[in-house]
């Protein structure tokens, strides 16, 4: 698969006395749509937050495309190849068509227009684009968001539960997005959901987070079909591992 | 004596009497001075204090809500003293540091007065932008400054109402302004400080016309307070 996007060794996230990451080793392929399960508060949040450069290791090795980043936050340029859709998306109070162009607007891209109109209309959101960002339902917000991230056309998109509390219908829309979007860019995607049907949908690869580590990393089908971790099978299963 | 005083008020008023209107005016240019200054310290300070977490934040606010609480006398006379030809800054001659009893006196004053406020109003402004917003916009490509820019936007309207807010408080203040300003008639004589001297001349019509013109300021003043408020949070 050459060379990973992200390549993790020993990797763990220390808060206060608690390590709420521990990441043994963890590759991110190039194109791939990498799913990440796992109960809540296993660290799936923390994790992406690693890899959108949004907080840096306590100790361990993290690389982006070969190149050491976890000294800090890496230079700008690297952090605009990298961009995460957020699980409570908030939106500036401006129409949706502003919230849209602002990562273009930072990047001093003028000719924004067709872009964004494109994007927005690949959401459905192109006939709200003139409202105001605050009179949209959740799941407009939620559209809204992953609209501003696809936009800048990234290398990684990283989704923290980029459907959670939304209706069938919305889901759907933004799964077929996000399907789309890897089709046509080859973007790498990381995907953290608790919701298993989710990422045997979308991902190639399904990643089992729980307590910081990760039980196991494997292709989708092997993953749900004959996983080796007995936690993997409870989870699939829908009992609970702590 | 009501009655009569209130129309001679109108009268003096909508006759654009040249006393009133003269004091009128040196009230809005000392105060709109001072406030100027306050919206160039206190805007940046409260952005920085509602952005940034660091050692000592805490006394820091505590400082700026106690100077939001100032009696305007005692600014008065911290500044009396300061200003005062034996007093600290008085005593050096620079031609920089405005004398006592000058409309430069009072503007300092107000100034002292109308900084806190505008400073507590725009951190909590700044505090009332939801965090996530700023690490949502550096994860869409923003640089810190930019992020900053946007979050500041975000609490544009709640900014606007610090400013007013300042100025209501120093237009309306007297203690201050008769300390360090002396009421001097045709140089340092404000709506306020009129109306206390026209009151105990028992110059009632005089009083109560410039008291309206107070009061119409003000009321204005709050009205727009009320109606941004109104956009901002409601």
């Amino acid at each position: 698969m050459g060379e990973p996007v992200y390549r993790l060794l020993g990797v763990t996230r220390v808060y206060g006395a608690r390590k709420v990451l521990d990441i043994a080793s963890l590759d991110v392929y190039a194109g791939e749509i990498l799913g990440i399960v796992g109960p809540s508060g296993a660290g799936k949040s923390t994790l992406l937050r690693l890899l959108g450069f949004l907080e840096t290791p306590t100790s361990g090795a993290m690389a982006f495309r070969g190149q050491r980043v976890n000294g800090g936050a890496p230079s700008l340029a690297v952090r605009r190849r990298v961009t995460m859709v957020f699980q409570r998306p908030v939106l500036l109070s401006d129409s949706v068509y502003a919230n849209v162009a602002y990562g273009l607007r930072v990047r001093g891209v003028t000719d924004a227009r067709e872009r964004v109109e494109k994007v927005l209309d690949l959401l459905g959101m192109l006939p709200l684009r003139k409202e105001d960002a605050s009179t949209l339902s959740g799941g407009e917000a939620q559209r809204v968001a992953l609209a501003r991230a696809l936009v800048v056309e990234p290398e990684v998109l990283l989704l923290d539960e980029p459907t959670a509390n939304l209706d069938p219908a919305h889901v759907a829309i933004i799964e077929n997005v996000i399907r789309q979007a890897r089709e046509r860019t080859g973007m790498t995607i990381v995907l953290v959901t608790h919701n298993v049907f989710q990422a045997r949908r979308l991902a190639d690869r399904v990643a089992l987070l729980v307590g910081g580590r990760l039980v196991e990393v494997a292709p989708t089908k092997t993953f749900f079909e004959s996983p080796s971790a007995p936690e993997t099978c409870a989870f699939i299963s829908g009992e609970m591992v702590y | 004596m009501l009655g009569s005083a209130l129309r001679q008020a109108v009268q003096l008023i909508l006759g654009l009497d040249s006393e009133v209107l003269r004091i009128v005016l040196l009230s809005l240019r000392v105060s709109a001075t001072a406030l100027a200054f306050s919206t160039l310290m206190g805007v940046p300070l409260g952005a920085w204090l509602g952005l940034r977490r660091f050692f000592a934040r805490r006394l820091v606010i505590a400082a700026i809500y106690t100077g939001m609480g100032f009696p305007p006398v005692v600014v008065g006379l911290a500044v009396y003293m300061l200003l005062s030809r034996s007093g600290p800054l008085g005593s050096l001659g620079w031609p920089w540091v405005p004398g006592l009893f000058t409309p430069g006196a009072m503007v300092i004053a107000q100034i002292i007065i109308a900084t806190p406020l505008v400073a507590g109003f725009t951190m909590a402004a700044v505090m009332g932008v939801d965090p996530n917003l700023r690490q949502q916009l550096i994860s869409l490509g923003a640089t810190s400054w930019q992020a900053t820019r946007a979050v500041l936007r975000e609490a544009r309207q709640g900014v606007v109402v610090a400013v007013v807010a300042g100025f209501g408080s120093v237009i309306s203040e007297v203690g201050a302004v008769m300390l360090v300003g002396g009421n001097i008639e045709g140089s340092t004589r404000v709506l306020t400080t009129a109306i206390v001297l026209e009151t105990h001349k028992g110059n009632f019509s005089l009083a109560l016309a410039m008291g309206l013109v107070l009061l119409a300021m003000t009321f204005a003043i709050n009205i727009a307070v009320l109606r941004l408020q109104g956009k901002a949070y409601g």
